[in-house]
């Protein structure tokens, strides 16, 4: 069974298949990460996988739009935006107001990524003009540019900050900040994919999404 | 068959075998391209190509190539100089490092530079206590380093054969009349070279034209300044956008097939094996 999931869920979707395997020995999970942008574009063209699980409703729908998907999506997870700096932070950025600075190297999501669509709300929220310097197409990328201490700030997913170890640390946004829902669909009409989503949802499935930071939706 | 020596063909039935191969061969290379011009649509393929983003990312493109292939030259002329004039040791090693970019994943080439030239690099660091230079990400010259990093040695290597194929005799002629140094380069090594310089210099603006991954990893995403056309294809192809990307990769199609045309007497089709090789490979 193949599954591709967006990239802030790597570590999650890791677990929850050791999990989902060890709970059925005969089948073996195939995990493929990315931007959801790129894996809707790969299922749209006709990538052979069973379950897809998206970092926004927008890229989920337009799989659904394709008619590609099994049956209707369901929401399993929320992550809320977070602003990381390297651990010493050498643009000094203490709060989301610091990056209208332009002097500050900062990297985001592309607006087509889920991620990317989530910072720009956000920063339109708090009527920042922020200019990023790069635009990148998957969240971990701009988490990469971040922990080399190539770029002083970036806008990430809350549930990236512990993939980023000890080489970044989180500036706090607040508990109000904007959240994306994760869904989850079956791409392919087998059982297993079916039954894979109903693991995500279910309450095993949640207790590990839990673990890695995300939220129930 | 007959052995004799004549300048006939022993057999002017062609080998149905080895044809039928190369027609295969075409096939896998040329499908997708069709494909994609089946898909084209071309009725509204001006009004996409007219798009300011369109627009902008084909003039960045046009920037950053050309100025990686003014690199490739500058830097590449020399080296190929000397690797194809100067004997010493390791020269091979050199050689295999200056070709590397060929076969590495432009990506790695990006993670590359970002610990040779980013801000905690080897290099980078002087550059931002020396010059000033805060960061190469979302910058021109970051697209420009990354776009040469992949296209010089392919100037490297076509000027060096070229080099090589010059009759060294012309070069010694010259300075036995009196001929200076310079004298020698600039009248009769370069010029003799120029067919060799021009092949190996489009081939690198061609090579940075189509360059996407070390770009993206080095100098980022930023429109107007590292959003090449590559770029822009990826971006519009994962945006749910096909019919951009598409009227996009024409154009890109258009421009390297004509690149391409361009130095078919060049690089694209070499002469004959049964001519005897001359030493100068330019056309007649």
């Amino acid at each position: 069974m193949t599954v591709y999931a967006a990239a802030s869920l790597s570590e999650a979707f890791e677990d929850l298949a050791a999990e989902y395997e060890a709970a059925n020995p005969d089948v073996d999970v195939k995990l493929n990460f990315a931007g959801s942008a790129r894996l809707a574009a790969q299922i749209s063209a006709g990538a052979r996988a069973d379950v897809f699980a998206s970092a926004n409703g927008a890229t989920m729908s337009r799989v659904v739009a394709e008619g590609r998907t099994a049956a209707p999506p369901a929401l399993f997870a929320r992550n809320r935006l977070a602003l990381v700096v390297p651990i010493d932070n050498p643009g000094n950025v203490t709060e989301l107001e610091d990056l209208a600075d332009d002097s500050l190297v900062l990297a985001v999501c592309a607006p087509e990524v889920p991620c990317g669509a989530l910072a720009q709300a956000v920063l339109a929220d708090a009527g920042i003009e922020a200019d990023a310097d790069t635009e990148e197409t998957s969240v971990r990328a701009v988490l990469t540019k971040v922990t080399l201490g190539e770029a002083d700030a970036g806008l990430v997913y809350a549930t990236d900050v512990a993939a980023g170890g000890d080489k970044v640390a989180a500036v706090p946004l607040g508990p109000q900040i904007r959240f994306n829902d994760y869904p989850v669909a079956a791409v392919s009409d087998r059982a297993v994919a079916a039954d894979f989503v109903d693991f995500v949802v279910g309450p095993d499935g949640q207790r590990i999404l839990w673990s890695h930071g995300f939220d129930s939706p | 068959m007959t052995d004799r020596p004549t300048s006939k063909e022993p057999n002017r039935r062609p080998p149905i075998a080895i044809v039928a191969v190369a027609v295969i061969a075409v096939a896998v290379l040329a499908l997708p391209l069709v494909g994609l011009l089946q898909r084209t649509p071309w009725s509204s393929l001006g009004t996409t190509l007219g798009e300011t983003a369109t627009l902008e990312a084909l003039r960045v493109s046009v920037v950053v190539s050309l100025l990686a292939a003014a690199v490739s030259v500058v830097l590449g002329l020399p080296l190929a100089w000397v690797l194809a004039r100067l004997s010493f040791r390791g020269r091979a090693l050199v050689r295999a490092v200056v070709l590397l970019p060929m076969v590495l994943p432009p990506v790695v080439g990006g993670i590359a530079l970002f610990f040779a030239l980013g801000r905690k690099g080897l290099v980078g660091r002087a550059l931002h206590n020396w010059f000033g230079v805060d960061t190469l990400i979302g910058t021109t010259p970051g697209a420009v380093i990354a776009a040469a990093f992949v296209s010089m040695p392919f100037f490297v290597i076509t000027a060096e054969a070229g080099l090589r194929q010059l009759d060294p005799r012309l070069e010694s002629a010259a300075s036995t009349l009196g001929a200076g140094r310079w004298t020698v380069l600039r009248r009769i090594t370069l010029p003799l070279l120029a067919p060799s310089l021009a092949a190996g210099a489009t081939l690198s603006w061609a090579r940075a034209l189509g360059e996407f991954g070390a770009t993206i990893t080095f100098a980022g995403n930023h429109p107007g300044r590292t959003r090449t056309l590559p770029l822009a294809i990826a971006q519009a192809n994962e945006a749910g956008q096909p019919e951009a990307a598409i009227a996009m990769s024409v154009l890109l199609i258009g421009v390297s097939l004509l690149i391409l045309i361009g130095l078919r007497h060049r690089w694209i089709a070499p002469r004959a094996p049964q001519q005897q090789s001359s030493p100068e490979s330019s056309p007649s």
